[in-house]
């Protein structure tokens, strides 16, 4: 292997961990920016703060996986967090408010999945349908009126086995999901079918119910987000989930999935990813960037990203192309005298 | 009688009214290798596809195992012991090799809903090693080679119990020697009792592996019988459907001693290195090499696709410092790519579209630059009926509905539109009939006599011999020998390519 060779590698390397990288660069470089961000309690703050954008990732992660993309999954927030606090604002019991939350949300996941595979429109204008309409939907029944629910759902700051609650439900589904895509037949298949879905239906894989049951995941993702970050919030505003979408797929893109389909894990791309988008966030409220500008920030570090994935295939690709000749040696003959001839 | 484990009855299909298979009854004795041959759009993928559930069929019936076989799709084709290696792999390359062969049927630890990995990995491991591959169960598919990814088809289908293993043109991107491997366990297979199916237009191969050969025409049956009553000669003719004598048309013109092409001292690091050549107004210069010889590569270079690290390209007198595929096919440069499927067509543009794709720019008004549909839309049709290109409605038919030879006559034609000084083909007639391959051959004397240059890349030693005027051999990148017309010589040639004695 020569030196220019042993130089790609490395880089191929550097372009491979890049999220890794970029979150312990990024985090110390606040760390050295700004003592306070060095804390324990900042960091519980940025992990919680963080918790409800990572289950949405995790749920994106399936839909982006199959090579698809759910746009909807702020509105769906929206729509969910509308049924719970009305209920609950109505006096129905909380258990009772969150499963009809959590089905309604389910359930908009199932009808993006139903169009997709079923009736073969393409994701983003499906999901991109029910953005809009899930939202005039939920605006329609709440009036566009604020609910305070702080009083309904206390359980923000509860802590299972001392940690807290938002968080203890983030890593549990990044667990579940985990052992799902890894260690179940839908989630390897799943990966087959991102790579190549008319391989898939030629090796007699079910592409519809699996197309279906990413998007379905997604909704209750969704709606399991809703769950977290209205206890957190306290209050269902008109502008509740708005433009979560964008944070969802940037924690998963960040996190090494890939928007082609077939290439991308939740632990630990999605985990890190996540982190690495509240982490952005937080440190510049630290660091005290102008309010307009922090909102700029965030997507040029996404776009760095996403440069950095495309350049990684590329040369992947042009490394794993077989030398053909090894350099300053003598080339070695094929050990076979016979060769075929055609006609 | 024989034992029959699939028979063929009167089978009809027909695609949008035109039929493709007509009354088609083959039996199938059991435990034996069948090569399937005939031209492009004879009619044996229709059937195999039939076969391996991938399409439904009008009429007739099948039967296997003497039970009536109606298979409703590519998994109960499986299921009733049927495994299709198609022509483009059906891999997974993001996943293990394991978890490619268990797919679509993993096995679960007992009744709980995840995998056993650890038998997964060791039933991979015992396929793999039927068929010869040394690799971990564990490695992903994409850092196999193509001859590798073959065989782990092949487990595939081992693994899936199949009594019948049908093989279609399965050795088009292997090396000889992993062609040389495939086959001896093909033999291994049939040994064991397997019925394999086996389809290629390397008659050779057929006639080497083969018990029994079937030869399709135009939907029809035309002959079935043992190996032993076809010779190659008969074979083609069976196919072609008339006698062919000569199997490349004769030149009429000789190449100029004006220089359109020097190439000196091109190197490229692991790639190619010191390539001195020369290619004159009017001359078929052929370049023969094995699979990775580094022909393709030295055309990527030529037409600028790839770079390179030192050397000189003077195209008609003059140097280009930095080659791309823009400024080649302002040069006149053509380039009719290796592989037609992913790099030479548009596969669900039209004909038309793909036709026009090189020559769009000419066809523009000077200041709008909106594009003058009915000059461009004479061009096409001129060219159409020019190369002879068999297609329903060129302005409608998608390329991908096209057989192989009529796709190649399309890449071949969008750049011909251009009137290229310097053409540059890579295998041209791979994949593609007896029949095909000579239109192909005669469209390329006629540009040539017109006085192009062509550079014909081609690991088929007996087409470049009848029909180049030079060939240069390559090997590990390096140009290894040339020989002039007189001097071509079937042996000398290979041996050279070999590096054994010579040269």
């Amino acid at each position: 292997m020569n030196g220019n060779q042993s130089r790609q590698r490395l880089i191929l390397t550097i372009l491979k961990n890049t999220p890794t990288i970029l979150f312990v660069v990024i985090f110390v470089a606040f760390s050295l920016l700004d003592h306070r961000f060095f804390a324990r309690a900042n960091f519980e703050n940025i992990i919680a703060s963080s918790a409800f954008v990572g289950i949405l990732a995790v749920g994106m992660t399936f839909v982006l996986l199959t090579g698809g993309i759910d746009l909807s999954v702020g509105a769906n927030m929206y729509i969910t967090g509308a049924i719970l606090a009305m209920m609950l604002v109505n006096g129905y019991p909380l258990w009772l408010s969150i499963l009809t939350g959590m089905l309604a949300g389910t359930a908009i996941g199932f009808f993006n999945g139903f169009l997709i595979s079923k009736m073969k429109i393409i994701p983003f204008m499906v999901t991109l349908g029910t953005l809009t309409a899930g939202r005039g939907l939920a605006l329609l029944v709440t009036q566009s009126a604020a609910i305070n629910v702080t009083k309904e759902m206390p359980f923000a700051a509860a802590r299972v086995l001392g940690v807290p609650l938002p968080i203890f439900v983030f890593l549990a589904l990044v667990f579940v999901a985990f052992i799902v895509l890894n260690y179940t037949s839908p989630g390897r298949q799943l990966y087959a079918m991102g790579n190549d879905p008319e391989a898939a239906k030629k090796a007699g894989l079910n592409v519809t119910r699996l197309t279906m049951l990413a998007y379905i995941v997604c909704g209750f993702c969704a709606a399991l987000a809703t769950v977290i970050a209205l206890s957190q919030q306290g209050r269902l505003s008109a502008s509740f989930g708005e433009g979560v979408e964008f944070r969802a797929i940037a924690a998963a893109v960040l996190g090494g999935t890939s928007l082609f389909g077939g290439v991308g894990a939740v632990f630990p791309g999605t985990l890190i990813g996540t982190l690495l988008v509240q982490m952005i966030s937080n440190g510049l409220v630290y660091l005290q960037v102008d309010l307009y500008l922090q909102d700029m920030i965030s997507p040029l570090v996404i776009f760095f990203a996403v440069f950095v994935d495309a350049q990684r295939m590329n040369l992947i690709k042009r490394l794993e192309r077989r030398n053909i000749r090894v350099e300053n040696t003598v080339g070695q003959a094929p050990v076979s005298k016979k060769i075929r001839a055609v006609i | 009688m024989d034992d029959l484990i699939l028979q063929f009855c009167k089978v009809d299909k027909s695609f949008f009214g035109v039929p493709v298979l007509k009354n088609v009854s083959i039996d199938f004795p059991r435990g034996h290798i069948i090569g399937l041959i005939g031209e492009n759009g004879a009619g044996k993928s229709t059937m195999m596809n039939i076969l391996g559930g991938v399409v439904p069929f009008d009429g007739g019936k099948m039967l296997l195992n003497g039970q009536e076989y109606v298979p409703q799709d590519p998994a109960s084709a499986t299921r009733a012991g049927i495994a299709f290696i198609h022509q483009e792999l059906n891999l997974f390359t993001n996943l293990s090799i394991a978890e490619n062969l268990f797919i679509g049927n993993f096995p679960h630890l007992s009744v709980t809903p995840f995998l056993n990995k650890a038998r997964i990995r060791s039933k991979t491991q015992e396929y793999l090693k039927m068929v010869d591959l040394d690799l971990s169960p564990d490695i992903t598919v994409d850092r196999l080679s193509p001859g590798e990814r073959q065989l782990v088809e092949v487990a595939k289908a081992l693994s899936q119990d199949a009594s019948i293993i049908i093989f279609d043109e399965p050795t088009t991107s292997l090396t000889a020697r992993e062609t040389e491997k495939l086959f001896a366990i093909i033999d291994r297979l049939h040994k064991a009792g397997k019925t394999i199916i086996y389809i290629s237009h390397i008659l050779r191969d057929v006639q080497q592996l083969a018990d029994d050969i079937v030869v399709l025409r135009d939907g029809e049956v035309v002959q079935v019988g043992p190996k032993q009553e076809f010779s190659i000669q008969k074979m083609i003719s069976l196919m072609v459907g008339r006698y062919i004598g000569t199997l490349y048309p004769e030149r009429t013109s000789t190449p100029t001693e004006q220089v359109i092409l020097e190439i000196k001292g091109l190197s490229k690091a692991g790639i190619v290195h010191d390539i001195n050549l020369c290619l004159h107004k009017g001359e078929l210069l052929g370049i023969f090499g094995l699979m990775g010889s580094g022909r393709s590569e030295l055309a990527q270079i030529i037409f600028g696709m790839e770079g390179k690290d030192s050397g000189e390209i003077i195209v008609d007198g003059t140097l280009h410092t930095k080659q791309s595929p823009v400024k080649s096919i302002q040069q006149n440069m053509a380039f009719v790519t290796e592989n037609r499927r992913e790099e030479g067509l548009l596969m669900t543009s039209t004909v038309a579209e793909n036709l026009g794709l090189v020559t769009l720019r000419k066809y523009v008004t000077p200041a709008a630059h909106v594009v003058r549909q009915s000059a461009l839309i004479e061009a096409i049709r001129n060219s159409v009926s020019l190369l002879q290109i068999k297609v329903n409605d060129a302005f409608r038919s998608q390329a991908k509905g096209l057989s192989g030879g009529n796709q190649q006559k399309v890449v071949i034609g969008k750049w011909l539109m251009n009137n290229p000084s310097i053409l540059v083909v890579d295998e041209p007639t791979r994949g593609v009939d007896v029949g095909a391959k000579y239109e192909i051959y005669s469209i390329i004397n006629d540009i040539v006599s017109k006085g192009a240059a062509v550079l014909f890349i081609s690991s088929e030693i007996e087409e470049l011999i009848g029909i180049c005027d030079r060939i240069i051999v390559m090997g590990v990148g390096e140009i290894l020998g040339c020989f002039e017309k007189s001097e071509f010589n079937r042996e000398k040639i290979l041996q050279t390519a070999f590096r054994e004695g010579g040269k």
